[in-house]
């Protein structure tokens, strides 16, 4: 008899550091103190999520099975997530069936190295581009541009953020920390032969970027989009927009490439009925998105005559190796959670430093890239929340997203063993675990009420307690403490009075 | 190893390192409703006002004479028609009508002056309009293009909802959805009608 061992599983990696935008250059307390400096951009944020929230709240209201929808949008996605493999497969037989052609990538620095490639093979040295989170997630642009190929995005946001060298705040509307007077001022200074009268009303400004557009789309051979699902019954993709660019990009070029996350595929055609009704009601706060357009492989004499799809990687898979967080995966990038959270609404997107901002991008972002000691701005994303709980009540495929960032939080502490939380954790145990002591650490929190001094409150404490009192005050100790005062005279005839209230 | 294979066998060991809990899938949402034709108009044309698009409704014996008077009200003196539409529903028409065909070129799509087709289904409760590019509606680059899109929309094909149009579709034809013309909100959340899409849909709904 010959033993042999199965090869025991592996912790699938991380997306690697150093490619794609999947963390930020600084902490999110950090990021988060300069951006609340910026009352222009707290002003637009907010006037934006309030809007987008009421719009919400009428159009899902409108629904009586809008609980149910979501209990069925939440079942299929982790559905998706057990049979992963399967559908994958099924979905890769299917698009190449229909004259697709399927690539697969490792992570960030594959996949810009496949697309670069299917662009030099057409000739071309200038792509157009869909708004797509998952090229924005590998840094796709740049990596076009260090091969001499330039991309120009479609979408009249990303225009503005692409015109304006700035990076997009939020999943949905990436510009809305700009005003009108700031895109007037981006589009005049880097649009070729803007008109210098151009005024700064929405109509114009619109007005204008078509302009700027309308011969790309109509001479550019080659389109780049992500996709909003993946039909792995049809190999059918689609993508879900407003202004038509997502349309002009999918159907004029000779050329399409797709990049897709690989959580992004729902089973049946049939699932649609779900999503369609989930996603931009969620979104946008409408019925229904103005365009959607959905593709399978190849149409002959209609739209682009190559077509290729990456299927991306870049961490997913660590996502998915852990019980808890895979649950994170379910999401359709709906961004309302971002619109009810407190803490996105005064800091906006650029604080969280990826591309996926707000309390979704809290708990997607470390997963997918790790957190890599304190040291590593991903590392604060598990704290960037009030836990209030808001987002899981907005999230479409219901989300637990506080939960998640309290699992992180946990996973964070325990990678830190040796972090002052865990000193002072240590600390505490210790004091508690026997009433002698804990009397005597209690006697010695009244010294706190020297520190406290007149004011009555402690504003600096020494590190590594002043991460604490760096952002909020404490108030000082009380005079005594429970015990103390339970042992009183003051104490017990309060007590004999409340029994007795409580037997009238 | 290719990458494909990589990435198979990165997602097996994760489903290994974390088993999944086997899922039910709930699906107590509303599906198969049916509405009377009035209520289904009435709601698809609240709908579609909404989007901002115009609406025609008429009896099959008026189509001709209101796709002409569209046309003509909107200033249109070249319509392009997918190569399948009906000739009956332009014959009033009295201006330049253009058969489209794969070999029309982006600029001439564009120096037309609006579109005329067909639908596949329409969906009241939501204000959409389904093109899977049959004969009578055409290639996607059709009703894209040209400014103006003139969309004739049989009450028999409305349903109440997005489930039940779905059921009418077939999946690998290029399907493409539109609510109202095309639009944008990026600039502080001003609705902002016409993008790239066309700017002006009409619907004429034949009863």
């Amino acid at each position: 008899m010959t033993r042999v061992a199965l090869p025991s599983p592996a912790f699938p990696p991380r997306a690697p550091e150093g490619a794609g935008n999947l963390r930020g250059s600084e902490s999110f307390p950090d990021a988060a103190h300069h951006e609340l400096a910026n009352s222009q951009l707290r002003r637009n944020i907010s006037n934006a999520t309030h809007t987008i929230r009421e719009k919400r709240l009428q159009v899902t209201g409108e629904l009586p099975d809008w609980e149910q929808l979501r209990d069925s949008g939440s079942a299929i996605k982790t559905d998706v997530m057990n049979r992963l493999p399967e559908l994958l497969e099924q979905f890769e037989a299917a698009v190449t069936a229909r004259g697709g052609v399927v690539h697969w990538a490792q992570d960030a620095v594959e996949a810009n190295e496949i697309v670069a490639g299917l662009v030099r093979e057409t000739g071309s040295e200038e792509v157009i581009k869909v708004k797509s989170m998952a090229t924005q997630e590998i840094g796709l642009n740049e990596h076009l541009e260090s091969e001499g190929i330039r991309a120009y995005e479609t979408d009249l946001a990303e225009l503005i953020v692409q015109l304006g060298h700035d990076t997009p705040s939020h999943i949905l509307v990436p510009a809305i920390h700009r005003n009108r007077s700031e895109i007037r001022e981006i589009f005049l200074n880097e649009m070729a032969d803007v008109d210098p009268h151009l005024d700064d009303d929405p109509a114009s400004l619109a007005a204008a970027a078509r302009r700027f557009l309308r011969h790309k789309f109509m001479t550019t051979p080659v389109a780049i989009s992500g996709t909003n699902f993946g039909i792995a019954e049809t190999g059918t993709l689609g993508v879900v927009e407003s202004e038509g660019n997502g349309r002009m990009c999918l159907t004029m070029p000779q050329t399409l490439i797709t990049v897709m996350g690989i959580e992004k595929i729902i089973p049946t055609y049939a699932d649609l009925e779900v999503f369609l009704q989930l996603l931009p009601r969620s979104s946008t706060g409408e019925r229904m998105n103005p365009y959607t357009s959905m593709w399978t492989g190849v149409t002959p004499e209609d739209g682009p005559q190559s077509f290729h799809l990456v299927l991306l990687d870049n961490g997913r898979t660590a996502a998915l190796a852990d019980k808890i967080g895979r649950e994170a995966l379910n999401c359709i990038r709906c961004s309302a959670c971002l619109n009810v959270c407190p803490v996105y609404e005064r800091t906006g997107g650029h604080a969280y430093g990826s591309t996926y901002p707000g309390p979704i991008g809290a708990v997607l972002t470390p997963q997918l890239a790790g957190m890599h000691g304190s040291h590593d701005p991903n590392s604060s994303l598990p704290f960037a929340s009030s836990l209030c709980g808001a987002c899981f009540d907005a999230c479409p495929v219901k989300i637990d997203i506080p939960s998640l960032l309290v699992e992180l939080r946990h996973q964070k502490v325990e990678q830190a063993a040796f972090g002052s939380e865990a000193a002072a954790m240590r600390a505490a145990s210790i004091a508690m675990s026997s009433s002698g002591k804990f009397t005597v650490a209690q006697k010695a929190a009244g010294l706190g009420r020297l520190i406290a001094g007149k004011k009555g409150k402690i504003s600096a404490l020494p590190p590594p307690l002043s991460g604490w009192t760096d952002a909020r005050d404490i108030p000082k100790p009380p005079k005594q403490t429970f015990r103390q005062w339970w042992g009183s005279a003051e104490g017990q005839r309060e007590i004999a009075d409340a029994r007795r209230q409580a037997h009238e | 190893m290719s990458s494909r294979d990589v990435i198979l066998g990165r997602i097996r060991d994760a489903l290994a390192l974390a088993p999944p809990v086997q899922q039910e899938i709930p699906r107590e949402y509303r599906t198969g409703r049916a509405m009377p034709k009035g209520e289904l108009e009435e709601l698809l044309t609240d709908r579609l006002v909404d989007y901002k698009a115009t609406v025609h409704p008429c009896e099959a014996a008026e189509l001709p004479a209101t796709v002409a008077r569209v046309l003509r009200e909107a200033g249109c003196k070249r319509v392009g028609v997918p190569a399948g539409l009906d000739d009956g529903w332009i014959a009033d028409f009295d201006g330049e009508v253009v058969v489209d065909s794969p070999c029309v070129s982006a600029p001439q799509l564009d120096s037309l002056d609006g579109v005329v087709t067909g639908s596949r289904v329409a969906c009241a409760e939501t204000g959409t309009i389904f093109l899977d590019g049959s004969p009578d509606q055409g290639r996607r680059a059709l009703t894209l293009v040209p400014d103006l899109h003139v969309c004739v929309v049989d009450l028999s094909a409305v349903e109440v909802n997005v489930p039940e149009a779905l059921t009418r579709l077939v999946p690998e034809r290029p399907t493409t959805m539109i609510s109202g013309p095309s639009a944008t909100s990026d600039i502080e959340l001003q609705r902002v009608e016409g993008v790239h899409g066309p700017r002006n849909l009409h619907v004429v709904i034949v009863r």
